[in-house]
């Protein structure tokens, strides 16, 4: 269905070309999921299906793409309409009217379809991905995971029948990307749709796949195969796939199921090794004066309450996180904590003051926020005259942020745009412009979106290594494997209130939407980590 | 659809009894589907009124139509944002007459006998004779100027309430194939708006986190510059979105039907000018107007076929012109056809005399007319549109 013939793909202006040599056939009704360090091409590729690149981007490409039997370089991606279903990083960024049910209808009007056609598709699409509720409502009003339904069901009426999905889920909450995925699952199963999919978090859809495309980057060319034995060999896999390597299990199993009927040895194994439970909080005190108290933190909006009284203390060297759905007051929270928020009750301290009361350029001394558009505390042309500035604000010696960055990230060039950087190098200098005030607590909101398994490890190796010399480190996330990892606490937050405050192992261990892969296959011992297993077989003498 | 569960044998009948009374009840039935009107049918109906007052300077006819526009907006508007139209454009409305009044004073028209008060003079050179700054005021200049800026006040009041009733939105979506990329430019940048606010409130508050409070030319620099380049980055995505989803798709047309496109559309929109030129100045005769107008706009709607040909595209449930829509435009209709059918009948009340001055009479007919477009108001479905307003 989708045929790569030795292509290449240049940028204008690229040294390097951002593909190289790719070889690829997609058959009809395959699931294949495109995966790859941050910045190895995916979305090249996956723009390369229907002719974006280089139509629409620029560039060079050569060799041959054949979709449905139809060349790309003939075919602009308009004329692949029909074939061809796009579905970009962000939902609402490609929006074009206003409605749902005008949007399930865009595309098939550009195309040309009868008015009867429309309209039956239009209300089989509503039931094929449960948007029947939500025909009349205005698209800015949905949550993100119908927003991202939405946008397949507008990709869907066209019948296409390859579908191209750019990271369907990665800024879904765990219910609102299980939606998603269930809805794609039914495509490929019930309608034999070819889909495309690239997706850092591995966790939630390899084990959809049927097959595997890894970009190793750097020019070199694809690996395709079988799920299990391809992510084993590419530097981002998910953490069962990790586990099963450790284990020695071939094939390396890709889903729960697979990995938990295989577990049983291992799981006896380590019940000699001792478990985590309680091993994390009676290890640390944390020093209670030091660090981030908020004592019925209250903030609202014109049309809801979205944190309602929440009592939450971080400690010096203490690491939490916050998780909870899409809306359930994450964010709000963390401003208000910050003090640049609005807060409508309730005290927050941090070293006996309350940071809304503080200038600004004093306020980020005691509290630093990383917000969820990294890239909105840059604004310099370079990484160099943004590490500068930030030295100037805060008054630190001249070559401290840019000493802080190397500590995070190394080897970033000063003369790049913020812009052109990669996400997890991005994050990296806005972390670095932030802590470069030294706050006695950090805030980070949903810093993992866009990161690859080796950028979110370096990332909760820098916030341990904080947490370690006296920070309060506090984050709000999605990704449950990156809590499993990082921290020590964690809270639950749903409406607003806390419905969970403990240590990780005991929250996550009791919730099946948080639990990481790991607790999932070895319940009910608990594990979190593949880091944790393989500690314990090597101290148990294993 | 609106059969419910049963027999089959019990559903037929039903749903064939079902059938008769709908074809009798349908073209008011108060539980037809209520998707809104027709913008189209708004926009005639407003323009109808607006016409209508268009010819005449009689106060009370003028307040009438003022009264009726504001009664159906009121009883038919919905719950969205450009629903606040109708009071925008009665402010616009004061404005002008304030404004017509000012220059009326100021430059004087001098005509009638009644003067209220003399204003100082401006002595002017004799070149500038005709002209006059200051002077006396009449109470018959005043009534005229008074009753010429309530005239455009009243045009601009109907234009306001097509604008309130009608979604801006679906009114483009209504627009000829022909126009679609310009409708469709037109809906990107009303949507854009917002985000840019929104992502101008995220990099401010970023700029906080900085402990950054720049003030003047340096806030251009730290929040303008983020904010345009989120604005562009958001476009080259809409723009892939929609090249991906076939838009732009066209169908070959030959060079000669193009040119003979351009030249009809051209043709068309300069005799539309024209004839409402003639329409709405009373002074102009009568052929000019509406014969006029008739034959521009069949020009242009040739044109606009012909153009049509290379846009391949479908509407998916396009707004339909049924007996509501025919009913609100030609309640509209019925208000210019008696200020016509009075004015060709030598009704002075349309425009009476203001030397000497007399209390204004209602000229029977075209009230007739004018209250004949309140009929929307019960005619047009209720836009109580469900679920957009409770979320």
């Amino acid at each position: 269905m989708i045929r790569f013939d030795d292509v290449t793909i240049t940028y204008p202006d690229a040294e390097a070309p951002a593909v190289s040599g790719v070889a690829l056939h997609v058959p009809e009704g395959e699931l294949c999921v495109v995966v790859g360090r941050t910045g190895s091409g995916k979305s090249t590729l996956l723009s390369a299906v229907n002719g974006l690149v280089p139509h629409f981007t620029g560039g060079r490409l050569t060799g041959r793409v054949l979709v449905g039997g139809r060349d790309t370089r003939s075919h602009p991606p308009r004329e692949l309409a029909d074939l061809v279903g796009m579905v970009g990083q962000d939902p609402v960024a490609g929006f074009v009217t206003d409605s749902v049910e005008e949007e399930l209808a865009y595309a098939m009007e550009s195309i040309g379809l009868p008015p009867a056609v429309m309209r039956r598709r239009v209300e089989e699409t509503l039931d094929l991905l449960g948007l029947a509720e939500l025909r009349d409502r205005s698209l800015a009003t949905l949550s993100g995971g119908q927003q991202q339904r939405v946008a397949i069901g507008a990709a869907l009426t066209a019948h296409p029948r390859v579908l191209v999905l750019d990271e369907p889920t990665s800024a879904l909450d765990p219910g609102a990307a299980e939606e998603v995925l269930a809805a794609l699952h039914r495509l490929v199963h019930d309608l034999g749709v070819t889909v495309l999919v690239a997706e850092h978090r591995l966790e939630r859809v390899a084990q959809f796949a049927d097959r595997v495309v890894w970009l190793p980057g750097g020019g070199a060319a694809p690996v395709a195969g079988p799920v299990g034995e391809v992510l084993a060999r590419s530097p981002v896999a998910p953490p069962v796939v990790r586990l099963g390597q450790l284990a020695g299990w071939h094939p390396p199993p890709v889903s729960i199921r697979d990995a938990r009927r295989r577990a049983a040895p291992l799981r006896e194994r380590l019940s000699a090794a001792r478990s985590v439970s309680g091993e994390w909080c009676q290890d640390t005190i944390y020093d209670s004066r030091g660090g981030v108290a908020g004592a019925g933190v209250v903030v609202r909006y014109p049309q809801r309450v979205a944190v309602r009284g929440v009592d939450l203390r971080v400690g010096a060297g203490e690491r939490v996180a916050i998780m909870g759905r899409n809306g359930s007051g994450k964010s709000s929270l963390l401003w208000a904590l910050q003090g640049s928020g609005p807060r409508h009750g309730g005290d927050v301290l941090v070293g006996g003051e309350d940071p809304a009361r503080l200038q600004p350029a004093k306020r980020r001394k005691a509290v630093g926020l990383v917000p969820q558009q990294a890239a909105d505390l840059l604004y310099r042309e370079s990484v160099r005259a943004e590490c500068a500035q930030a030295d100037a604000e805060t008054g630190a010696a001249p070559g401290r942020t840019r000493a802080l960055l190397d500590g995070i990230v190394p080897d970033i060039d000063g003369d790049a745009h913020p812009r052109d950087l990669s996400e997890g190098q991005r994050l990296a200098v806005a972390l670095a412009v932030t802590l470069a005030a030294a706050p006695a607590a950090l805030l980070l909101d949903e810093p993992t979106r866009g990161l690859d398994y080796l950028a979110k490890a370096a990332l909760a190796a820098v916030l341990r290594r904080l947490a370690a010399e006296g920070t309060a480190v506090l984050l709000a996330t999605h990704d449950v494997e990156f809590v499993a990892e990082y921290a020590d606490r964690v809270v639950l937050l749903a409406d607003g209130e806390v419905i969970a405050d403990g240590p990780v192992a005991d929250v996550v261990t009791s919730s099946p939407v948080f639990a990481p892969q790991v607790a999932k296959v070895l319940a009910p011992q608990r594990w979190l980590t593949v880091g944790q297993v393989e500690r314990a077989l090597a101290g148990g003498g294993g | 659809m609106r059969e419910g569960p049963g027999p089959p044998a019990a559903r037929n009948k039903g749903a064939r009894t079902a059938n008769v009374t709908d074809r009798f009840r349908r073209p008011f039935a108060a539980d037809y589907p209520a998707r809104s009107l027709h913008p189209g049918a708004w926009w005639l109906w407003a323009l109808g009124l607006g016409t209508a007052a268009s010819r005449s300077t009689n106060p009370l006819l003028l307040g009438l139509v003022l009264a009726v526009a504001g009664f159906v907006v009121a009883a038919r508007r919905s719950t969205q944002p450009w629903a606040d139209a109708y009071g925008v454009f009665l402010r616009l409305g004061l404005i002008v007459i304030a404004i017509r009044t000012v220059l009326h004073i100021v430059f004087g028209g001098g005509f009638g006998s009644t003067v209220l008060v003399t204003l100082p003079q401006a002595p002017l050179p004799g070149w500038a004779s005709g002209v006059r700054i200051g002077g006396p005021v009449t109470a018959e200049g005043l009534v005229a100027a008074v009753t010429d800026g309530l005239r455009l006040a009243v045009l601009l009041a109907c234009v306001g309430a097509a604008n309130a009733l009608a979604n801006p939105k679906r009114l483009l979506r209504s627009l000829p194939a022909a126009l679609y990329e310009v409708s469709v430019a037109v809906v990107v940048t009303l949507s854009t708006a917002p985000q840019l606010i929104t992502s101008a409130r995220q990099v401010r508050r970023a700029r906080q986190l900085r402990g950054d409070r720049a003030r003047g030319p340096r806030v251009l620099r730290t929040v303008l510059v983020p904010v345009l380049q989120d604005a562009l980055d958001r476009s080259i995505a809409l723009a892939a979105a929609m090249d991906s989803r076939g838009y732009g798709r066209t169908a070959g047309v030959p060079p000669a039907v193009r040119r003979a496109t351009a030249a009809m559309l051209l043709a068309g929109l300069l005799g539309m000018c024209i004839g409402v030129y003639g329409l709405l100045d009373a002074g102009s005769p009568v052929l000019i107007g509406l014969p006029m107008l008739l034959l521009g706009a069949a020009m242009a709607a040739g044109g606009l076929l012909l153009a049509a040909r290379r846009v391949p595209r479908t509407r998916y449930r396009p707004d339909r012109w049924r007996a509501r829509e025919a009913a609100v435009a030609l309640s509209g209709l019925a208000a210019v056809v008696a200020v016509l059918a009075a004015e060709a009948l030598g009704d002075t009340d349309l425009v009476p005399p203001v030397a000497p001055l007399t209390w204004p009479s209602l000229p029977l007919l075209p009230a007739v007319g004018v209250l004949a477009a309140v009929l929307p108001a019960w005619v047009a479905p209720s836009p109580d549109s469900p679920p957009e307003a409770a979320a």
